[in-house]
């Protein structure tokens, strides 16, 4: 397989980067490896846990099925920029109030699932919460939690936020 | 990695590089192959930067672009109401949100799974694949494109492009239900697409299409011509059901014996008849 790499350059949390790819790598480990955004983890590697979720152009994906060549050009967003230095997204800030994280592993995952269901459906019922963040496996201790932080970032996100 | 821009572009592509070649557009089916080195290709044709494969019109029947995603296909208000809602039933059953997102329809169909959810519902509708090669376009009903299990009338030079779908007339209605022992990011133990096409309170066309019970996704042809011409009473429909079995040739594995899945055929061919009849008469069922 040919590994001379390849230039492309995304926008990354705002910011224009040119980074340098192999063709085959995923866009999580070029995240992870190259761009030392490590928030997005590997989990299972095929789709099915979650943990990996990032947006692309707005919408959340399971980074570790995106090649990274495929976000040439495109919007990135990790859980790296979903609040500020400053300023914790409501998500954020309703998780660390009602304790969500255990192990932790999962939580950037599900922050950037539940982030894209609000900028999609700004007033979710119980069930589409609980549909919204079904693509994330979380191991530790459950969903009920998320469900009800999700529930009252919900009142304090403006809608069309990202 | 190649990156075209257009179909003509990706055409050349497979004439250059034919059977080492491999085309990636969403990578939920191509990348755990990847990973797990069941697959080698000498290059990766990426599809994302082609736009015409993305666009999916309405007009007159549906002309569905082979990259467009099944999370589209979920939310297009187009296809939300009475003869597409199975294709749309069955966009929304794929993977999780994160995968829906990224998996394309193309995809799903030339990955040839048995248990393909949206494969059905487009079957119900007559659909026609168009593909381009070498020697330009070509047509293929979609019943005749899926060979065996994996397996589609592809070349290696070849790729899907569009899924054409012919206008199912006023009073159509559609419907997808699939059985699994949780609701996200599962496969069909059995999936079930039905259409049927009204004129004043007969059935002028049936269509049932049964998904995860044979090699490819089956018709069942004597339970379709068992209700055209009828009126669609529950006994007539519940007949159907019965015959839909015949149709099914089932395996045993750990997602079901043959005798469950052949019990899924019946129960979900009457529901989803009964559903897409409810829609056929302008109801939002």
């Amino acid at each position: 397989m040919n590994v001379r790499k390849q230039a492309m350059t995304l926008t990354l949390n705002d910011e224009l980067v040119e980074v340098l790819v192999k063709p085959y790598e995923t866009l999580l480990d070029t995240l992870r490896e190259t761009l030392g955004l490590t928030g997005p983890k590997e989990g299972c590697g095929t789709g099915d846990c979650g943990a990996c979720t990032v947006h692309l152009d707005g919408k959340a994906v399971a980074s570790c099925l995106v090649l990274a060549l495929q976000a040439r050009n495109r919007q990135v967003r990790t859980i790296e920029g979903l609040g500020t230095d400053d300023t914790l997204h409501p998500l954020q800030d309703a998780f660390v109030r009602h304790g969500v994280p255990q192990c932790g592993f999962c939580i950037p995952g599900v922050l950037m699932a539940a982030a894209a269901l609000l900028a999609e459906t700004p007033r979710p019922s119980d069930e589409e919460i609980r549909y919204g963040i079904a693509g994330n496996l979380c191991r530790c201790t459950g969903y009920t939690k998320m469900v009800t932080a999700i529930a009252e970032a919900t009142a304090a996100v403006p809608q069309g936020a990202r | 990695m190649i990156l075209p821009g257009s179909v003509k572009e990706c055409v050349q592509a497979l004439a250059e590089h034919g059977a080492a070649a491999k085309l990636v557009a969403g990578g939920t089916d191509l990348l755990p192959q990847l990973k797990n080195h069941l697959l080698k290709p000498g290059v990766v044709v990426d599809l994302s930067g082609v736009a015409t494969l993305k666009k999916l019109t309405a007009d007159k029947g549906l002309r569905i672009g082979a990259a467009v995603t099944a999370r589209e296909l979920e939310r297009d208000g187009r296809l939300a109401t009475g003869a597409y809602r199975g294709l749309a039933e069955s966009g929304a059953l794929v993977g999780s949100v994160q995968v829906r997102h990224l998996a394309t329809l193309g995809g799903n169909i030339c990955n040839a799974a048995p248990s393909a959810d949206m494969i059905p519902p487009l079957l119900a509708l007559d659909a026609e694949a168009v593909i381009a090669g070498p020697r330009g376009e070509r047509r293929v009903p979609l019943r005749d494109f899926i060979t065996g299990v994996r397996t589609t009338v592809l070349g290696a030079d070849e790729l899907l492009v569009e899924l054409s779908v012919p206008d199912p007339g006023p009073h159509s209605g559609g419907a997808y239900l699939r059985h699994t022992p949780r609701r996200e990011l599962d496969i069909a133990v059995v999936g079930v697409g039905s259409q049927v096409t009204l004129a004043n309170g007969v059935c002028t066309k049936a269509r049932i299409a049964l998904a995860a019970v044979a090699p490819t996704p089956v018709h069942a042809r004597a339970a379709e011509r068992a209700l055209e011409g009828q009126a669609l009473t529950p006994q007539r429909i519940e007949e159907a059901a019965k015959l839909a079995v015949e149709a099914a040739r089932p395996i045993s594995d750990q997602r079901g014996s043959v005798e469950f899945r052949r019990h899924l055929v019946r129960v979900l061919t009457r529901r989803t008849l009964t559903t897409a009849l409810a829609r056929a008469n302008g109801g939002q069922a």
